[in-house]
């Protein structure tokens, strides 16, 4: 697998972020492992403590397995204000999970994450690369199962 | 743009598809192919139209009939009545006060805007370069580079007084100037597309909606800089976006408006799109530039300025999408006409993200200048229900709250600043008489600790000092002292920080106390929040005359806290009361009431714990 994504990128610093969006993407539970980190060093020619830096920095990428489906419940104010606390509630009820858990099955994971700029539609959710918007719990049970039967 | 009898615009802004209105348009596709219209009727794709609220909208031309919160089933009827038999659906139309509207050009939320940034959003299909080449685009680009020398490209930038819409407000014609003047052969243009105020979403529309625009404005500005490549900086949390402007860039390379000597000039361009990877910090230039370098998205102290040392030590312009979706009107249409919007010092139209309690949510480009009371209550309709407006917070948790007494001021850079707010990217999150501003505020605080990157200590332990302060004040542990505390963190928070991040995240909380200072000390004095929102400080009670005894609130709570039978009616345990507030949704009969303040049996229940837990320590 590593093959084939570096040979896409030349092994220049600058392309690092693309690097580990592809090996999270391409992983079958979406994180970045230490095998992989070691990897994109060698790779790169950077010490793996640099990629360890990037790697934390952002939210987006995850040192630890996830699920298959990845739920990004958006905490920004515009949403707060509509009532995303309700939808976070109903979320944990449903999945059974707290906030960065997985839920038993590997099927989905629980994150929140910062504005997805959809505030006209608040509150909103992303699962993978899908919006999701006007949520209301009876909503969000819905489209939950929609996922739950696409196993 | 085609022969066919009607062009039917769909929007697919991310708000409308998040409404589903990609299926729509599937639906319409088949829809008219089983009546064998094809020939006839053009399905287009475009970007945000706008009304966010009103989604999914679409628009059907040659008479600019407006159709909102259109559904699957709604799409055959439009077929038959509408295309076919030439009778548009009343019933999917706007009511305004008895009267329907008709037309886009009618609907209120559009009267008061002029577009200029969004001139082809929501109009033209943004995956066709054709489209937009037939609306004029491309045609500044072609101007600048064969009529004029870059000198004179950046003196009408500078005669249109155009002002950096990312925030700040810089005049983008200096920033150009700086970087132009300097020797050095290599330099970079980037678009700050890492749009992370929360409620902004006008970066978003804009890559989504019209991404030649926004590259055209920056071959522009690298032209005049002397720039030969461009990054365009996305956040990932845009996977449309991304795919729009690399396709926008194929499009253009694939006509020659990319690449080597274009419209036969000296000028050699090359863009390509970097993503962000989830940090808001890198939104601050500098922490943009060590993004795309491959670094974490730290600020470093300012100077050198990007100008001088920016992407890999090179000068460096780093512009907003924004203000880069305005350079190509100001060159077709002239300095002049752009200059002659807006006010003294703040020139032309700014976009504004309307979010909140208002009624029509969604995307707006008004004149600089315009009235909060314009901007809320005639483009944004007022608030929902007729409830009380109370406050709206401009610029994100960068900006500042401004309440009713403010709603005549205009909107610009100056007159914001002075008053505790700021422009910020643009996000007007409006908020009505039930929210609670210390929440709001402390919500504020939240998102920045978090966001804050650790480099530099005023910003990483001063702002987590004052969360803890807000902590304490929203969950009724307030003590004397705190607000002023708050103040005096905030002031050093503010004068301390190395970027614009921490310059700017007290704000939230200094223009609370500012304008509602009365409800900080009513929530550390009284323990009481009289928006009922500070869950410790507010609890629900049933009303005995009103309960039916139907036991609806006792089965659904979920603490098992309300007992009671259909004679005696039902009491809630104030004590386990978890205040999920369910048996407030359900009641049939509205019996359940929120009341302010602590009861006396948790203030009680509270104290016994404390005194218990002392006991412990000895």
């Amino acid at each position: 697998m590593y093959k084939e994504i570096f040979s896409k990128y030349e092994p220049t610093k600058d392309n690092l972020i693309y690097i580990l969006h592809e090996i999270q993407d391409k992983h079958p539970q979406h994180y970045i492992s230490e095998d992989a980190v070691d990897k994109v060093a060698e790779y790169l020619k950077v010490p793996a403590n640099h990629i360890y830096g990037v790697l934390t920095f952002y939210t987006m990428y995850s040192t630890t397995p996830r699920g298959k489906n990845i739920i990004r419940l958006c905490e920004s104010p515009p949403c707060y204000i509509k009532g995303t606390v309700n939808i976070l509630r109903k979320l944990k009820a449903l999945l059974d999970v707290e906030i960065g858990e997985t839920t038993k099955d590997g099927h989905f994971t629980l994150e929140l994450c910062a504005c997805l700029g959809v505030c006209g539609n608040a509150p909103v959710m992303m699962i993978n690369e899908d919006v999701y918007g006007d949520l209301t719990e009876e909503k969000v049970e819905d489209i939950i199962e929609k996922y739950r039967r696409a196993k | 743009m085609s022969l066919k009898r009607i062009d039917l615009l769909i929007c697919c802004g991310s708000s409308c598809i998040s409404a589903g209105a990609l299926k729509i348009k599937e639906a319409f596709h088949r829809a008219i192919e089983d009546k064998g219209l094809t020939h006839e009727i053009n399905i287009i794709e475009t970007g945000c139209m706008g009304p966010c609220d009103y989604g999914p909208v679409l628009v059907i031309y040659p008479e600019g009939i407006f159709y909102k919160h259109v559904a699957i089933e709604d799409v055959e009827e439009i077929v038959s009545e509408h295309f076919i038999k030439g009778r548009p659906v009343t019933r999917l139309m706007l009511q305004d006060e008895e009267k329907t509207i008709r037309m886009q050009k009618e609907v209120p939320f559009y009267q008061k805007q002029i577009k200029v940034a969004l001139e082809n959003c929501g109009y033209i299909n943004p995956e066709s370069m054709d489209e937009y080449i037939a609306t004029g685009g491309y045609e500044a680009l072609g101007m600048a580079l064969t009529t004029m020398d870059p000198q004179d490209a950046i003196n009408i930038v500078k005669a249109s007084g155009l002002r950096g819409r990312g925030g700040g407000g810089f005049p983008t014609h200096i920033k150009w100037q700086m970087v132009h003047d300097r020797q050095e052969k290599e330099k970079y243009i980037i678009c700050n597309g890492d749009e992370g105020d929360p409620g902004a979403f006008m970066d978003r529309s804009l890559l989504e909606g019209d991404p030649h625009r926004v590259l055209e404005g920056m071959m522009i500005a690298a032209y005049s800089i002397g720039a030969s490549q461009g990054f365009f900086y996305i956040r990932a949390e845009y996977p449309l976006a991304i795919k729009r402007i690399r396709q926008a860039i194929e499009q253009a390379r694939s006509i020659g408006l990319m690449g080597q000597n274009i419209f036969g000039t000296d000028f050699c361009f090359e863009a390509e799109v970097r993503t962000g990877a989830g940090a808001f910090v890198c939104g601050e230039e500098m922490a943009l530039i060590h993004s795309i370098e491959g670094e974490r998205g730290n600020p470093t102290p300012k100077p050198p300025y990007p100008a001088v040392q920016g992407l890999w030590g090179k000068p460096t312009v780093v512009n907003n999408v924004e203000t880069f979706a305005n350079i190509p009107s100001i060159f077709v249409k002239g300095a002049d006409w752009f200059a002659n919007m807006g006010t003294e010092t703040s020139k032309g139209t700014k976009v504004f993200a309307l979010t909140g309690d208002v009624r029509n949510t969604g995307l707006v480009e008004v004149p600089m200048g315009i009235t909060l009371r314009e901007l809320i209550f005639e483009v944004g309709g007022g608030i929902i229900n007729d409830r009380k407006f109370k406050a709206v917070q401009l610029g994100g948790p960068s900006g500042g709250c401004l309440t009713a007494e403010h709603l005549d001021v205009g909107v610009d850079y100056e007159s914001l600043k002075a008053r505790g707010a700021m422009m910020g990217s643009g996000g007007v999150i409006v908020m009505d008489e039930r929210k609670c501003m210390v929440n709001v505020a402390k919500f504020f605080i939240e998102f920045c600790v978090e966001e804050s990157c650790g480099k530099c200590s005023p910003c990483r332990i001063g702002l987590k000092q004052m969360h803890h302060i807000m902590e304490r004040i929203t969950s009724g542990n307030g003590r004397e002292g705190d607000i002023d505390e708050l103040l005096r963190l905030g002031e050093s928070v503010r004068n301390l920080s190395l970027c614009g991040l921490g310059q700017t995240a007290p704000n939230p909380v200094l223009s609370t106390i500012r304008y509602f200072r009365d409800e900080y000390e009513t929530h550390i004095r009284d323990k009481s929040c009289h928006a009922n929102v500070c869950l410790d400080l507010m609890h629900f009670q049933i009303d005995k005359d009103r309960c039916i005894g139907c036991s609806l609130c006792s089965r659904k709570c979920p603490a098992t806290c309300i007992s009671g039978s259909r004679e005696e009616k039902y009491t809630i345990h104030q004590v386990e009361c978890i205040k999920c507030g369910n048996c407030f949704d359900v009641c049939p009969v509205k019996a359940i009431e929120k009341i302010p303040g602590v009861p006396e049996e948790v203030a009680a229940h509270k104290a016994r714990k404390a005194a218990q837990k002392s006991d412990d320590l000895f």
